[in-house]
């Protein structure tokens, strides 16, 4: 068993991380913020080439032909860096939508949850949209539409999936369903490594009756129950990464969800009023993660698969 | 990165199971909480009868993954907990096989291993319980003896103990964690008296230990003098690192019983309490990953698990603690009767956020030792 990173995926996350430094800085943040809605499609290429949407597309196929685990560490360095776009529709259609895997083609997915992410500014769009009405949304990196009442459940998830073009079952033998709920979880983990960096580097520097506020233990404590929650949620991803297995799916959600929803408020915490103003980077985290956790495969949805398996007698 | 064994220790993990079918059945049935000296013979005799089939030193020797295996299997089948020999196999042992003599090892590690001295553990101090180094049991040099006066607490298998790891100030007038020493005490020499402390859950669990003039040879000290608090963060690491693997798959069980429970009394019918079962699935799942992550690290660099024991712990003891509450909900009534094994389960996790260092302790240690925040107050 040798349960941890091996040194190609290592180096495929710190290629994906400088990647990322490089072209979607702070600086490259604040724009995008200033211009809510419009897609980078430079970027977007510059990510098509670097293999981000074909990394487990077969290498027969055009792809990179690597699997679920090095997916997993791209979309938590996505999610670390709060990396705007349908990043995950995209790369699910990579080897069944012409274009989404060299990025030169953006697709949007109405699958489930009851939103879509990104329409306006798609060139395709996967699963049935019809009555999709534009909301204005909470987070100002992702637009969203709100699909007719009903079409969110579980049900309609089965009814759009089987609408999709092309195979249901990736090649990499990994249901599109089960994957897009762990790189879900997987960007759900890199933010909220991200809000635990913040807010650690937050307490070191800033200064409040004459020490460093990580010198109190209210401030150490609340930092101390974001990492814990960060190498909880990691471990159960990577696993879930490794095996594929649904219910290790449904646990790395339920798990990630927590750690992004409750990291990103408490980095807000530790950040005092600064933390509530717009310039600071924290609310764009915890609006993201708010937006992820509608996503399909959410908490009701995890939370019953969990629990079936404990009856199931399989876990 | 993969959870797959290798094939050595696959046929390790057969070659335990059967064993363990075949000897299970022919076990004594398991003393009264209260019976020490039944709880020490049972125990002891399931430590010798590990060292008859050749597994007793699965904890020292075997490989971290071997180890995992082996507290995964004998969970599972429900074979006999360390119990009494908790403290010989996981902390004097570990302690003395890294820092002790040639002699010393001959002289304290057999009867760890072949079941024949038990041993309890003289850390805590009525008033230095999380805060370790504030420690005031004193031993003074009387030739080739320390005398040792104080008092020790919470010190579990006190009765049922040959030997206590004790940690005593050899000088009073040097920095805190300085002056301290590591010594091995005979729990018959003479100054010892041992008074049972009734825990909440209505046993005696744990031990008052009282010291008056207590002489422990000089050739008990294990490290030098004075230099005990580096003996014992070596001892502290293996307890925040392994000392839960066997509970974490105990809790999994429970958690499937729980939930076949709730199946048969009707309870699974509120969706509120199957969505909390669920969760609490995610949890234990989580923390089982968690467990093969820190063992395949400690594999993979060779050395004593690290301070992530700490999040481990953080998250362990609280999940414990909502398993047991969420167990109540499902038994409605009956969570009330002491005779209910988890209602005793219940009762006892109350202590999973206090020993072993405070959930508050070990937020500092994330705190200050992974984070690197500044020293706190």
């Amino acid at each position: 068993m040798r349960f941890q990173l091996t040194e190609d995926q290592r180096a495929l996350r710190d290629g994906v991380r400088q990647l990322l430094a490089r072209r979607f800085d702070a600086d490259a943040l604040r724009a995008a913020v200033r211009r809510p809605g419009r897609l980078d499609r430079a970027l977007w290429r510059e990510l098509g080439a670097a293999g981000f949407f074909a990394l487990r597309l077969p290498e027969a196929d055009g792809g990179v032909g690597l699997g679920l685990p090095e997916a997993v560490l791209a979309f938590e360095e996505a999610g670390r860096a709060l990396l705007p776009g349908p990043l995950l529709a995209t790369h699910l259609a990579a080897g069944a939508v012409p274009g989404a895997a060299d990025g030169s083609v953006v697709v949007a997915a109405a699958g489930g949850g009851g939103t879509v992410e990104w329409l306006a500014e798609a060139d395709v769009v996967r699963g049935d949209a019809t009555g999709a009405v534009e909301l204005r949304s909470v987070d100002p990196l992702t637009p969203l539409h709100r699909l007719p009442r009903g079409s969110g459940s579980a049900a309609a998830d089965e009814r759009a999936a089987a609408r999709v073009p092309g195979p249901y079952t990736s090649p990499t033998g990994v249901p599109d369903a089960s994957a897009a709920v762990l790189l879900t979880a997987a960007e759900q983990l890199g933010s909220a490594v991200r809000t635990c960096e913040l807010a650690v580097q937050h307490a070191r520097t800033r200064e409040q009756f004459g020490r460093p506020i990580g010198a109190f233990q209210a401030v150490q404590h609340l930092c101390a129950g974001m990492l814990v929650r960060v190498e909880v949620a990691r471990v159960a991803v990577y696993a879930a990464a490794v095996t594929a297995d649904p219910v290790d799916v449904a646990a790395a959600r339920l798990l990630a969800d927590e750690a992004a929803v409750r990291g990103a408020r408490d980095c807000l915490q530790v950040h005092g009023g600064m933390g509530f103003t717009w310039e600071a980077e924290v609310h764009l985290h915890l609006k993201r993660a708010w937006v992820r956790t509608h996503r399909t495969g959410g908490a009701t949805e995890s939370e019953e698969m969990l629990a079936d398996a404990l009856t199931a007698g399989t876990r | 990165m993969n959870l797959t064994y290798t094939p050595e220790e696959e046929d390790f993990r057969a070659r335990l199971r059967e064993w363990l079918g075949k000897v299970l059945p022919t076990l004594p049935a398991k003393p009264s909480p209260d019976d020490w000296p039944g709880r020490r013979a049972y125990d002891l005799g399931w430590q010798r009868t590990l060292y008859d089939a050749g597994y007793a030193d699965v904890h020292w020797d075997a490989s971290p993954t071997v180890r995992l295996i082996f507290l995964e299997e004998t969970e599972k089948a429900g074979a006999p907990y360390v119990g009494a020999n908790f403290v010989g196999l996981l902390h004097a042992g570990p302690t003395i096989a890294a820092e002790g003599t040639p002699a010393q090892r001959e002289r304290w590690l057999p009867p760890i291993l072949r079941g024949e001295e038990a041993w309890c553990q003289g850390f805590s101090e009525p008033d230095a319980g999380s805060d370790l180094a504030s420690l005031r049991t004193r031993a003074r040099r009387d030739g080739d003896h320390y005398l040792v006066s104080g008092s020790k607490i919470w010190t579990s298998h006190a009765e049922a103990a040959d030997w206590c790891e004790l940690l005593v100030r050899t000088d009073p007038r040097a920095p805190r964690h300085g002056g301290i020493t590591w010594l091995a005490m005979p729990m018959d020499a003479p100054g010892v008296t041992v008074r049972p402390l009734r825990t909440l859950a209505g046993s005696a669990e744990f031990a008052e230990v009282f010291l008056d003039d207590v002489p422990v040879p000089v050739a008990n000290r294990v490290g030098e003098e004075n230099d005990g608090w580096r003996v014992t963060m070596v001892t502290l690491s293996f307890e925040r690192g392994t000392a839960f693997v066997g509970e974490v798959v105990a809790c999994r069980r429970v958690l499937g019983e729980l939930a076949r429970e709730a199946r048969s009394n009707g309870r699974w019918d509120d969706p509120a309490l199957r969505r909390r079962l669920g969760r609490l699935n995610a949890d234990f799942l989580a923390l089982w990953r968690l467990t093969q992550w820190n063992v395949s690290e400690a594999q993979a660099t060779g050395g004593v698990p690290g301070v992530g024991g700490s999040v481990f712990k953080l998250r362990y003891s609280h999940a414990r603690q909502e398993l047991y509450d969420a167990a109540a909900d499902v038994l409605g009534p009956d969570a009330l009767d002491l005779g209910r094994p988890w209602t005793l389960d219940r009762l006892s996790s109350l202590s999973y956020t206090i020993a072993a260092g405070t959930s508050q302790i070990q937020r500092n240690i994330v705190a200050e030792r992974i984070l690197g925040l500044p020293k706190g107050r």
